[in-house]
C-alpha cells in the first residue's frame, strides 16, 4: 500500500500553519524529522501549503539547507569564513578532499562521509574550524583533519 | 513568571528581584556562547558545579551561565563577580582553584590571570585588561549579567523599563522623536537614520504593517548579531516592540540565520517568556497595544540578508531580491508597509528609550552616534567582539584593544564590511571609525566585520576568495551579477594560478564597474568593492602576479612552487 504522507505530515506538522508563508518553517521541520525531505512527500507538502509542486521544488532547491537525499553517517562541514580562510581554511578542505577522495559537496561512495563547506560559523577566534556531526572542532590543521577522519574510520571516538 | 497587567507590576517585580536576600557572596560567570562552547565552556561549567557541590559551597558561590562577552581568544573563560576577576583559557582541572580560592576566599589565582604577552605582566581585573579598557560596552555589557534563559535576569538589570516608558509616557510619534534625537543609525550596513525609516513606515498608507529583525548575519567574519541574540535576546525583542508601537504594527518577524542554532533556541525561548509575562501578545503591560513576534529560520542563502530578498523568504518564496523603489516602508511584506532593522539596531532602541536620547547622543561623532560592535578577527592577537564609541581610530582598535598582529609580523591592511566592503591599508590606520569616513576610505561600516591582515596575506588571493564567495551566493536573478561575479572570479583565479595575461587587470576593473552599476541589489552593486578597493591600494601586488607570475606573500601555491613540483592534473577548486 502507498504510504499515507498526508496523515503522517498532518500529525508531524500539527503546530504549523498551512499557508505559503509557512513554507520554510515546514521544510525545516520535515527535514529535522526525516533527516532529509523525502521526494515522495512533496505532493502532500505542496497541497498542504497550497502551492504548486514546482514552486515548492524551486524553493527547496534554492536554499542550501534543504536536501532531498538522506544524510550520510557522518557530516564534516569546513568553515570557509574569511577569518578561517586567512588562517588556512582552504588547506583543510583540500586535505579532506584528498583523504576522502571526493570533492567538497559530495559524499563518499561507501555512504560514510559527506564533506561540506559552510560560509562562516562565527567562531572566528578559534579558526580554522570544522564541524563534525554538530560538534565544533577548533584550530584545525590539515594533520588534525586527517586524524579526525582516521579515527572515525577505525571506530575510535574523535578527540 | 506572572502576567504583568500594569507597568507598575513590572517595577514591583524588579524591586522584588533586587531585594531578594541571598547568602551568595560571589558569582562565577561562565561565558557560553557558540565559540565558548566550542572551546569547552560547558565542560568548565560542569567542573565548577561539581567543585561547588563537593565543597558544599552552594550557599556562598553561584554559577551564572551567560552568552559571549567578546574575548573569544581567551575562551573558555570565567569572570568572578563582584570583583571582576577574569580567568581565560581555563581547563576543567582549574575548577578547584577557581571555586576554592577565588569563589570562597576572594583571592586571585595568579597563574590563571591574563598575561600581557610583551611584558609578562599579569592582570586580574577584567576592566584593566587592555582588550576591555578602551571599549564602551553599552549594548554588549548585559551579556555578562544575564542568563539568556531567564527573563528575570533581564528584568533585574532594567529590562523592559524603556518599553514601559514608551508605551505609557509617550505617544508613538514621541518615540520616533526620541529615536530621532538620539541620532541612531542602522547598524546593518548603510547607516540610514533609524527614525527616518520608522517615520516613512508610520506615515505609509496600508494596513497591516510589519516589523522585521534582520538576523541573517551572512558576512563571513561578523558575528556580533549572533552574540547579541544568543546572550541577550530580550533586548532585541524589547526594541522591536517599541518600534512596532512607534509605527503601528501588530506583527513582527525575526529572521535568524539557519547556521545559528543556539541563537534560534534562545530567541524562541525568550519570545515565549515575554508572551507569558504579557510583554508580547494582546494588551501589552495592560495597554491598548497588541504585538506578537515569530521566528523564521533562514535556510542557507547569503542573499536573504538583502531586505527585499528576506521579505520574499518570509513569504515562503525563493530569496530573490527585487528592484527598489518601492521601498519596504511603502510596499514590503505582502505589499504592506514594512520596516526592517538589524539586530544591533534593535538592541540599541531600549537603551535610547531607557537612558534618554541626550545621553545616547553624547557618545560618538557629529553624524554617527553611540557605539558600534566590531568583530576583530584574522591575524590579530586578541580576537573577539569589541564595542567602541563611534569616532575611535582604527589604530586604537587594532593596536590597543586587539594587541596588534602576531609577534614578528607587520600589519598589511584591515578589511571591513564583509564581501561588500573593502580594504583599508596599514598607512591609513589613523582613520576615525564612523559611517562617513569609512565610506570615504573606499570601504563601508557594513555589519562590523573587521578582518586584520598581516604580511602573510595575499591581497589578490583575498579578492579571489570574496569573488568566489559572491559568485556562489549570487541568486542568479540579474545578469550583471550572475555572469559578472563569475567572470571576475575567473579572472582572479587566473591571476592567482599564473595564467593571467597582460590586460587582465584592466578587464577586471572595467567589469567591476559594470557589475557595480548594473546589478539589481546590494549584493551585486557592492560585489566590485573587494576588487576596486584592493586595486586602488595594492595595484603593484596584482601586477606582480600577472607579469612576474609571483606571489610576494607566498600564498598562491601555483606561483610559489617550481612548475615541476606542481601536482599534475590538480583538481579545479577555486
Amino acid at each position: 500500500m502507498e504510504r499515507d504522507w498526508k496523515s503522517e505530515l498532518d500529525e508531524l506538522l500539527k503546530d504549523f500553519g498551512t499557508r505559503q508563508r509557512d513554507t520554510i518553517p515546514v521544510l525545516h521541520e520535515v527535514q529535522r524529522h526525516f533527516d532529509h525531505i523525502p521526494p515522495a512527500a512533496l505532493p502532500a507538502i505542496a497541497r498542504r501549503l497550497r502551492v504548486s509542486e514546482s514552486e515548492l521544488y524551486g524553493v527547496l532547491s534554492f536554499y542550501k539547507a534543504f536536501s532531498l537525499r538522506p544524510k550520510d553517517a557522518h557530516t564534516i562541514s569546513v568553515c570557509m569564513g574569511t577569518a578561517c580562510h586567512v588562517r588556512g581554511g582552504d588547506r583543510i578542505v583540500e586535505e579532506l578532499e584528498k583523504v576522502l577522495g571526493v570533492p567538497a559537496g559530495k559524499s563518499t561512495p561507501d555512504g560514510m562521509f559527506t564533506l561540506e563547506t559552510v560560509n562562516c560559523l562565527g567562531c572566528c577566534a578559534i579558526g580554522p574550524v570544522l564541524v563534525l556531526d554538530g560538534v565544533t572542532h577548533a584550530r584545525i590543521t590539515p594533520a588534525a583533519a586527517r586524524d579526525i577522519v582516521g579515527r572515525i574510520r577505525t571506530g575510535e571516538k574523535p578527540a | 513568571m506572572t502576567r504583568l497587567q500594569h507597568p507598575g507590576h513590572l517595577e514591583d517585580w524588579r524591586k522584588r528581584l533586587l531585594e531578594e536576600t541571598t547568602s551568595i557572596r560571589r558569582t562565577i560567570v561562565v561565558t557560553a556562547g557558540t565559540c565558548g562552547r566550542a572551546g569547552g565552556a560547558l565542560e568548565i561549567r560542569d567542573a565548577l558545579q561539581a567543585e561547588i557541590d563537593r565543597l558544599g559551597a552552594g550557599d556562598k558561590v553561584e554559577l551564572l551561565v551567560t552568552g559571549c562577552h567578546g574575548f573569544c581568544e581567551m575562551e573558555p573563560s570565567v569572570v568572578v563577580q563582584p570583583e571582576g576577576i577574569f580567568y581565560g583559557r581555563l581547563k576543567p582541572a582549574d575548577a578547584e582553584a577557581v571555586v576554592k580560592q577565588t569563589g570562597l576566599a576572594g583571592k586571585v589565582v595568579e597563574r590563571l590571570t591574563f598575561e600581557i604577552p610583551s611584558t609578562g605582566r599579569r592582570i586580574a581585573r577584567m576592566d584593566q585588561i587592555p582588550f576591555y579598557k578602551k571599549q564602551m560596552r553599552l549594548v554588549s555589557e548585559a551579556n555578562l549579567k544575564v542568563d539568556p534563559e531567564r527573563i528575570e535576569d533581564y528584568i533585574r538589570i532594567g529590562g523592559y523599563r524603556g518599553l514601559a516608558k514608551g508605551l505609557f509616557d509617550m505617544t508613538s510619534e514621541g518615540v520616533i522623536e526620541e529615536v530621532k534625537a538620539s541620532g541612531l543609525r542602522g547598524r546593518g550596513g548603510a547607516g540610514f537614520p533609524t527614525a527616518v525609516k520608522w517615520e516613512l513606515c508610520r506615515k505609509a498608507s496600508g494596513h497591516p504593517k510589519y516589523v522585521v529583525c534582520n538576523a541573517d548575519e551572512g558576512d563571513p567574519g561578523a558575528y556580533m548579531d549572533r552574540s547579541l541574540l544568543e546572550g541577550n535576546p530580550h533586548a532585541v525583542i524589547e526594541g522591536m516592540i517599541l518600534g512596532a508601537y512607534a509605527m503601528g504594527s501588530a506583527e513582527g518577524f525575526i529572521y535568524v540565520r539557519g547556521e545559528y542554532p543556539l541563537a534560534v533556541k534562545n530567541v524562541e525561548r525568550a519570545i515565549s517568556q515575554a508572551r507569558v509575562c504579557g510583554l508580547l501578545g494582546q494588551n501589552i503591560l495592560g495597554s491598548e497595544f497588541h504585538f506578537d513576534l515569530q521566528v523564521v529560520q533562514g535556510a542557507g542563502a547569503f542573499v536573504s540578508g538583502e531586505e527585499t530578498a528576506m521579505m520574499a523568504s518570509i513569504e515562503g518564496r525563493k530569496a530573490f531580491p527585487r528592484q527598489r523603489p518601492p521601498f519596504p516602508s511603502e510596499s514590503g511584506l505582502w505589499g504592506k508597509p514594512t520596516n526592517i532593522n538589524n539586530v544591533e539596531t534593535w538592541a540599541n532602541v531600549p537603551i535610547v528609550l531607557d537612558r534618554g536620547s541626550a545621553r545616547f547622543a553624547s557618545v560618538g561623532t557629529e553624524k554617527s552616534k553611540g557605539t558600534k560592535i566590531f568583530s576583530l578577527v584574522g591575524q590579530i592577537r586578541n580576537t573577539g567582539l569589541v564595542e567602541v564609541p563611534m569616532g575611535i581610530s582604527l589604530r586604537e582598535i587594532i593596536e590597543d584593544i586587539g594587541g596588534g598582529v602576531p609577534e614578528g609580523r607587520t600589519l598589511k591592511a584591515v578589511q571591513t564590511g564583509g564581501p561588500s566592503g573593502g580594504c583599508i591599508p596599514a598607512s591609513a590606520l589613523d582613520l576615525r571609525i564612523d559611517f562617513e569616513s569609512l565610506a570615504k576610505a573606499g570601504s563601508i561600516m557594513g555589519s562590523g566585520g573587521m578582518i586584520v591582515l598581516d604580511d602573510r596575506t595575499c591581497i589578490v588571493d583575498l579578492a579571489r576568495y570574496y569573488l568566489h564567495f559572491l559568485e556562489e551566493e549570487s541568486c542568479g536573478k540579474c545578469v550583471p551579477c550572475r555572469a559578472g561575479t563569475r567572470r571576475m572570479s575567473e579572472l582572479l583565479k587566473r591571476m592567482t594560478s599564473g595564467l593571467a595575461e597582460e590586460g587582465d587587470l584592466a578587464r577586471l576593473e572595467s567589469l567591476a564597474l559594470t557589475v557595480k552599476t548594473a546589478s539589481l541589489c546590494g549584493l551585486g552593486q557592492t560585489a566590485a568593492n573587494p576588487v576596486l578597493s584592493t586595486v586602488a591600494h595594492f595595484r603593484e601586488e596584482y601586477e606582480i602576479h600577472i607579469r612576474e607570475k609571483r606571489c610576494p606573500a607566498g600564498v598562491c601555491r601555483d606561483l610559489v612552487s617550481p612548475p615541476s613540483a606542481r601536482p599534475a592534473g590538480k583538481k579545479e577548486r577555486p
